[in-house]
């Protein structure tokens, strides 16, 4: 597949949308990028969302099933794979659009419903029950009794700049890319823009990297820019590793030319030759349409040697990270490519002045990245009237847990979090109440109820103790308990901590410690276990501070924010774990307490027998009962009673 | 077992002795081999002149590297933040428990290997795992023991 490409359209595109771009189009070549853009179709479209998400759904059967329907019933229709619209929890997406008719697109897409979906489609009949919305369009006869896609609550407050592709394009086409305005922006700067008016630009947009610190991207540029060296190199971090984020596997997997275009455009504003991509080892889609994307790219003389006759080069190397959550930090990063173990060094020297090889380095994230084109098409003056003061232009979050929509949500910097979760992500599964939201990852935080109305930005969220991070979300019921969620990243930070510096190497372990001696059952009432209890969380504060001061790069700086903001927002559930070892959600297993449910109770002694304190007594043939006081909360009982006579509280 | 031959096809991409290749060759091993061995781990350092001690530091400070073959059923159970809010701990202790191994291991016989990973990308409907190809989606413990019992019957 990625050996070679077929193109159908590659010298007119080449010639018109390339070579002069900066030209304006003629009516009839106008008409025929309508065609490639599927604006003007001849026959039936049926586009299949093909990302990671979706083939767990089983979207590759789905595909077989579609040709065979076509085949069998022989009709003449194009098939064409295309990303994600960001709605996961809704794959396998499809759409179908017939010619002069709106495009129409169904949610739940099975092998059992493929067949009555394209039946009712083509017969101008809707499977209502399937059907998620058409897309708007003018020119063409909509659909009777069937919702816009901007109508839904999911896309209603979104604001899509970086996400605008995906779901409608096919990835791995550049000609589709191209069609779209693709590589517009990167045209126009290396034909009329020197590289010092490009970093200007950036400055002057106040973007700021979307990687977490929100440090303004410009600024980084510039010092790589001014930096004197016959080598300078680009990374764009891919490594996403958080274990609740999926946006830049998304976005990647869905519109891969457009991450190319802002790393060559970034490449050429810091002068650099070479760039490389470093994914997260396990995202084999998206690293295959990446390189596709850059074969492509190469193949239209977009990338390699002397583009365009400007005298200027570049190469993009994908490489794949070998997964550990710390090379999101720049140097660590650095010092993986470099074939070491991926650990931070001290700054400064800063990377954009010495980075890999010694050589002045730029590393941006993704939505970064895929930011620049927007900007550069579309204008700082615009660019600067989205967002907020600070914070400017639009962040993408990855919204997953208890909620109804799971998905990429693209809003407008300073949107409350209410809007996010309620509105787009179409609040809590099963009507639960909510509970918590957990924002950032291991390096974020958890936020509350009366948080709700915090506008989202770079500096609004670090006043309530969390940071954007990598911006994923995951939403906590009441059935959830906030301090199995803290522990679990507690125990993630301390797997993941490098151990170069001791603070963090010491610290997560011995907080993530802690966490659990809150959660355990003690094996005895006497004693002041209750106080060394409440003690360890006074010690929590403390080295959550020291943590924060003392840690050498930003893994451990930030690990002790899941622990202070739960302890903030959330001290009423800590205090109820310690001092009533009660668990009110039920989660933590050790602070479980059984009781034997007298009527259901056959006296078969089994429990009797497996329970390791010997807390059950009872005779044969009677009903049984827990000593609570022996009881230390194994669930043994639970697990081994054939009669459901064990109740756990 | 690996034959030389195989490890030095992989070598033999690698043009240039460049420390910055160490991974991508330690990947591509992976990749063929399904995990690293130890002969292969001495041959790379030969063929890059890097110490095996500095190599086998490297390969256990990544996640991705295992030590061990993958069983006939490699197991890879999602252990991502939304996974765990849909309370996925009891099913990984249940799966230890079930085939008598932990992360990264795989059983005696050579049948099932286990290996958590972070995130696998299909939030919407976990807790995901799956069984070399095989995904399965929503699980729970009653689908889980379905699930190891149908493999085990396949291998009987």
């Amino acid at each position: 597949m990625s050996e070679s490409f077929y193109y159908k359209y590659k010298d007119f595109l080449k010639d018109k949308l390339i070579d002069k771009s900066h030209v304006a189009l003629q009516k009839a070549d106008a008409d025929l990028i309508a065609v490639i853009k599927r604006e003007k179709i001849q026959k039936p479209v049926i586009t299949v969302g093909v990302t990671t998400p979706a083939i767990i759904a089983g979207v590759n059967d789905l595909l077989n099933d579609i040709d065979e329907y076509l085949s069998e019933r022989n009709v003449d229709a194009d098939v064409i794979k295309v990303g994600s619209l960001g709605l996961i929890n809704l794959e396998p997406i499809v759409s179908v659009q017939l010619p002069g008719k709106t495009k129409l697109f169904f949610k739940n897409v099975t092998s059992e419903n493929i067949i009555s979906i394209l039946d009712g489609t083509f017969n101008n009949y809707i499977q209502e029950e399937n059907v998620l919305a058409q897309q708007r369009n003018d020119i063409f006869e909509t659909w009777e009794y069937t919702p816009f896609l901007d109508e839904l609550a999911f896309f209603q407050n979104q604001q899509r700049l970086v996400l605008n592709n995906c779901g409608f394009i096919n990835p791995d086409s550049i000609e589709e890319y191209l069609a779209n305005d693709g590589y517009k922006s990167f045209l126009n700067i290396l034909r009329q823009n020197t590289p010092e008016e490009v970093c200007n630009t950036v400055v002057e947009s106040n973007l700021r990297g979307r990687g977490g610190d929100g440090y303004p991207t410009g600024k980084k540029w510039m010092v790589a820019l001014n930096t004197p060296s016959e080598q300078k190199y680009l990374i764009c971090n891919a490594g996403e590793s958080d274990p609740g984020a999926f946006m830049e596997r998304l976005l990647i997997e869905s519109d891969p030319h457009k991450v190319i275009e802002g790393i060559a455009i970034a490449a050429y504003a810091i002068t650099a030759q070479k760039a490389y991509i470093y994914i997260e080892s396990d995202y084999h889609l998206a690293a295959e349409r990446l390189k596709n994307a850059i074969k492509q790219a190469k193949d239209f003389g977009i990338l390699g040697h002397d583009i365009l006759q400007s005298g200027y080069s570049l190469d993009i190397v994908v490489r794949k990270g070998a997964g550990a959550y710390v090379c999101g930090e720049e140097t660590a990063l650095i010092s993986s490519l470099e074939g070491r173990r991926g650990k931070p060094r001290s700054k400064p020297p800063y990377p954009a002045t010495k980075g890999l090889f010694g050589h002045p380095t730029v590393v941006n994230n993704v939505e970064t990245l895929v930011n620049i084109p927007v900007i550069l098409e579309k204008g700082i003056a615009w660019f600067n009237s989205v967002g907020t003061e600070e914070s400017k232009g639009t962040k993408v979050f990855s919204i997953s847990g208890k909620v109804e929509n799971t998905g990429l949500v693209e809003v407008e910097m300073g949107t409350k979090l209410r809007d996010i979760i309620f509105r787009a992500a179409g609040g809590i599964k099963n009507g639960k109440r909510f509970k918590a939201v957990h924002v950032g990852g291991p390096s974020g935080g958890c936020l509350a109820e009366e948080h709700l109305d915090t506008t989202i930005d770079y500096d609004s969220i670090l006043l309530t103790g969390t940071s954007l991070g990598s911006a994923g979300m995951v939403v906590l019921d009441e059935d959830n308990c906030i301090i199995d969620n803290v522990k679990y990243y507690m125990n993630f930070l301390q797997k993941e901590s490098c151990g170069i510096c001791i603070p963090c190497r010491e610290g997560t372990r011995r907080m993530h410690e802690i966490l659990e001696n809150i959660t355990r059952k003690p094996k005895d009432e006497q004693g002041h276990t209750t106080l060394q209890r409440f003690k360890g969380v006074m010690q929590l504060e403390n080295l959550a501070e020291v943590l924060k001061d003392t840690s050498m790069c930003g893994l451990g700086r930030k690990a002790a924010n899941p622990v202070l903001s739960t302890l903030k927002w959330f001290r009423e559930e800590y205090e109820e774990h310690i001092f009533e070892r009660n668990c009110e959600a039920g989660v933590c297993q050790e602070l479980r307490t059984f009781e034997i449910d007298v009527d259901a109770c056959t006296g078969c002694t089994l429990c009797a027998k497996k329970c390791p304190s010997g807390a059950i007594i009872g005779t044969v043939k009677h009903a049984h009962f827990i000593v609570q006081d022996k009881c230390i909360g194994c669930g043994i009982c639970f697990d081994t009673c054939k009669f459901s006579a064990v109740i756990s509280k | 077992m690996i034959k030389m031959t195989e490890i030095e096809t992989i070598l033999e991409k690698y043009q240039f002795v460049q420390r910055d290749n160490l991974i991508p060759i330690l990947q591509d091993m992976q990749d063929a081999f399904g995990f690293l061995s130890e002969e292969a781990i001495v041959k790379v350092g030969k063929y890059l002149d890097i110490p095996t001690s500095q190599i086998y530091g490297l390969a256990t400070f990544y996640n991705q590297f295992r030590f061990e073959p993958q069983g006939k059923y490699h197991i890879r159970i999602c252990n991502g933040a939304s996974c765990h809010v849909h309370s996925n701990a009891i099913l990984i202790k249940e799966l230890q428990k079930q085939l008598g191994i932990k992360d990264k291991e795989i059983t005696k016989d050579g049948t099932f290997s286990l290996q958590e990973t972070t995130c696998m990308g299909a939030c919407g409907s976990g807790p995901v795992l799956s069984v070399n190809d095989k995904y399965y989606t929503q699980v729970n413990l009653n689908r889980l023991t379905e699930i190891i019992k149908y493999y085990k019957n396949l291998e009987e």
